[in-house]
């Protein structure tokens, strides 16, 4: 199938966040243009924002890793986006975001006097700056979901960090299945072990697209996301 | 740190400050002061207690499920983990374990969340949520659903597989076993003892917990 033309599209720089609302019935592509990039992500209902991505997104689908077929559930049973297409090969939604006191850490200090805008960003302070642009603060501040990252998991739980291998050019598309606040950040994950401070842009491309269907891949990949569908659009009622 | 670490307490129940019994699908709310002990036990074996802790001067500033994986890099709860909070404060720390592996990517059952696990038609059916819910509101100081983030099921058994996938088993818990936890701050915790019916996360018979609170005890 021919894709859709392309509405708009843009680049969120190395360290930055980026907030919009994704329409029902429109997709946001996101491609690491270099290779190596992260994007943390969080998601809300921006009709009633207090509806949110939620962790039972891992237990609807049995999943501890998200890759294409995989949706995001809200705490109201509802689906937010659809993973419709991967090939990054896999992301995490449990190692979190970087905060103030993990990039001093781990990379030192570079303030905007010195740096201009290149001065070092963590995860956590932009998503918190970004929420109160939106009338919410830190106490909606909910898990994260790190594209192009990986957590492996040992039988004891111990989780080690993997960057896929797909590299350059590689993308996830999520379709919005409702109206998506959707605010994306592109700090290096918190478990990233390279010991430079070190971000990556990544491009975003917004299309419209056609609904889900009844043999939808994302619609089919569990019973639990049939019914997850069908709350969805019943909402729409 | 390894994800099983089994640790005995050594304070007597007989001492305790505080001790009551939370019957299934009920709530609980409580302030624990910084240095007092937190114990729940499992009184009947298998009963998942869904957790949530807040910092008691700043409820903005609470249990991060995330945080504390990451801190550790484990996914599995038990003796030495440290509890974070989304503002990287430690709120608790396991300092006892008979059970021996808490999870805290399950989340917590919600009326929404069994009609899409399991069928439209279970809507009706009590969830931890419903008791969340219930203790915010109850609690006021501003509470409201907004506070309601990832939580600690205690008891619970979620294992990941190194595949990615996660998988809910039976517990790995039996009657008398307990957690306990020594307050790094001062902190508000809330427990729903866990109703659900549809999975085995309570062996499907969900049963009374006890929780226990201990003064600070001397050096």
């Amino acid at each position: 199938m021919s894709e859709a033309a392309v509405r708009w599209e843009e680049v969120v720089q190395p360290g930055a966040t980026w907030s919009h609302v994704l329409k029902r019935g429109t997709a946001l592509r996101i491609t690491d243009v270099e290779g190596g990039a992260n994007v943390g992500a969080i998601f809300y209902n921006f009709e009633c924002p207090v509806e949110r991505y939620n962790i039972d997104t891992l237990k609807a689908q049995h999943v501890a890793r998200l890759s294409k077929g995989c949706v995001l559930y809200s705490d109201m049973g509802r689906i937010l986006c659809s993973i419709t297409e991967d090939t990054a090969g896999g992301h995490d939604p449990i190692g979190g975001c970087s905060n103030a006191a993990l990039v001093k850490q781990k990379y030192g200090e570079s303030r905007y006097q010195e740096a201009r805008n290149e001065y070092y960003k963590n995860a956590r302070d932009g998503f918190l700056i970004e929420l109160e642009k939106w009338g919410l603060g830190p106490r909606d501040l909910s898990p994260v979901v790190n594209f192009f990252s990986v957590l492996d998991a040992g039988s004891d739980g111990s989780i080690s960090y993997r960057r896929p291998s797909s590299g350059a050019g590689s993308f996830v598309d999520l379709r919005a299945e409702m109206n998506v606040l959707t605010i994306l950040n592109t700090c290096q994950h918190p478990l990233d072990p390279n010991p430079r401070y070190d971000p990556k842009p990544v491009r975003l491309s917004v299309r419209t697209v056609p609904p889900p269907g009844a043999d939808d891949a994302c619609r089919t990949f569990r019973p639990e996301n049939g019914r997850g569908f069908t709350l969805t659009e019943r909402y729409f009622l | 740190m390894s994800g099983t670490n089994i640790v005995e307490s050594k304070l007597d129940g007989a001492t305790a400050a505080y001790r009551c019994v939370v019957p299934a699908g009920e709530p609980w709310i409580r302030e624990i002061q910084k240095g007092q002990y937190f114990r729940v036990v499992d009184l009947e074996g298998n009963q998942a207690a869904d957790t949530l802790f807040y910092n008691a001067s700043d409820y903005s500033d609470r249990y991060s499920a995330q945080d504390t994986i990451r801190e550790q890099k484990n996914l599995y709860l038990t003796t030495g983990t440290r509890l974070m909070s989304s503002a990287g404060n430690v709120l608790l720390t396991i300092v006892a374990d008979t059970c021996g592996r808490h999870d805290t990517l399950g989340g917590a059952c919600a009326m929404e969340s069994n009609m899409v696990r399991y069928a439209l038609e279970k809507r009706h059916m009590h969830a931890c949520r419903q008791s969340f819910v219930k203790a915010v509101m109850e609690w006021g100081r501003g509470m409201s659903k907004r506070d309601l983030t990832s939580n600690i099921n205690f008891f619970m058994n979620v294992p990941v597989t190194p595949e990615g996938k996660l998988t809910f088993e039976d517990g790995v818990s039996e009657p008398g076993k307990y957690v306990e936890m020594r307050a790094e701050m001062d902190v508000l915790a809330v427990i729903s003892n866990c109703p659900q019916l549809n999975n085995p996360c309570n062996a499907y018979n969900p049963t009374p917990i006890e929780v226990l609170i201990w003064d600070r005890q001397g050096a």
